[in-house]
């Protein structure tokens, strides 16, 4: 509590609750994102692999990054806020999927189901 | 939430809960601004969903390989990582009572945000000087829509903290400022996390192509 605040908040039983930060948590999770970005960048400005190798490696190393930044940066456990923290992460895990996977799904058919098309659509009779 | 159903057959039954029990304020504040959060991440998952449809659409004019610069890019990247770490030295001198430290770290953590913005409409700019404007495809359409939301994020953001260093300036680590400091760390560190998406799914991604 900070020596502002009054007695007869200080002494309230029901305190708010906030993740409690330490300076190990934002050094590791600094030092995890350096080298997590570090290295999809060269992989792509050098080129040492195949496109196809490195698109999957970066976007597994987006993916760590993402939840490495969950944990050390925003606080993330199971138990913050009695669950619904997670249980709202989820949810918005699942609609992104649903979203994004339902929008490339659906458009791809759409593109390769296109009648062929001249380039220059002032050329169509 | 002491109520029972099953009253003792002698107690009078009570189908009323008379007494309010204590709801301290801002208690579900921090809930509250994740399920905003939460909320904004479905905003740029619909964003990313536009441009990973329309990303390839470059109607005969220029495709990402011709117009990302990486080293810039990596740049801008380290520049909002460095402004996510100064926002967490913030939160540990909030948390150690140091008004003026915490002040002086969300000082630090906005000039590393507005770096990241001037990078951003560098960018942004030189990209439209050369005729790559949101009108020419729908690939950019879908990048700057994309991209510039991210970036008004952050314009907002830096407000917020301009904002709260006033607070802070003023009121001192009152519990209120305490919790708007957390706030915003989670909304710093939110925006931080959707640039991972952006780098890697525009710019490197990009790249590939």
């Amino acid at each position: 509590m900070s020596p502002e605040s009054t007695p007869g908040h200080a002494a309230h039983p029901h305190e708010i609750e906030m993740p409690h930060a330490s300076l190990r948590d934002y050094l590791i999770g600094f030092a995890l994102s350096v080298v997590l970005t570090a290295i999809p960048f060269w992989l792509v400005m050098t080129m040492p692999l195949s496109a196809g190798a490195t698109a999957a490696i970066i976007m597994g190393f987006a993916v760590v990054q993402i939840v490495v930044h969950m944990i050390f940066f925003l606080h993330m456990t199971p138990k913050a806020e009695g669950g619904w923290s997670l249980t709202s992460l989820v949810f918005t895990i699942i609609v992104l999927g649903i979203a994004l996977a339902g929008s490339l799904w659906v458009m791809h058919h759409l593109n390769t189901n296109m009648m062929p098309m001249p380039h220059d659509m002032n050329q169509l009779p | 939430m002491s109520t029972s159903t099953l009253a003792k057959p002698d107690e009078e039954l009570s189908f009323y809960q008379l007494d309010e029990h204590p709801h301290p304020e801002g208690h579900s504040t921090m809930l509250g601004f994740w399920i905003y959060l939460m909320s904004d991440c479905l905003i740029f998952s619909i964003l990313f969903a536009c441009y990973a449809v329309l990303g390839g659409n470059y109607a005969a004019g220029p495709a990402p390989k011709d117009l990302f610069e990486l080293p810039l890019v990596a740049l801008n990247t380290a520049m909002l990582l460095i402004s996510s770490i100064t926002f967490g030295f913030a939160v540990l001198q909030m948390q150690q009572g140091k008004v003026r430290g915490t002040q002086i770290w969300l000082a630090v953590t906005a000039l590393f945000g507005a770096a990241f913005l001037a990078i951003e409409l560098y960018e942004f700019q030189h990209l439209i000087h050369i005729g790559a404007t949101p009108q020419r495809s729908a690939f950019l359409s879908a990048f700057f829509t994309l991209v510039g939301t991210h970036g008004l994020h952050v314009t907002f953001g830096i407000v917020w903290l301009l904002t709260l260093m006033v607070q802070l300036g003023r009121h001192g680590l009152i519990p209120a400022n305490k919790r708007r400091v957390m706030c915003l760390s989670m909304f710093w560190h939110f925006l931080d996390v959707v640039w991972i998406g952006v780098f890697t799914i525009v710019y490197l991604m990009g790249m590939l192509q």
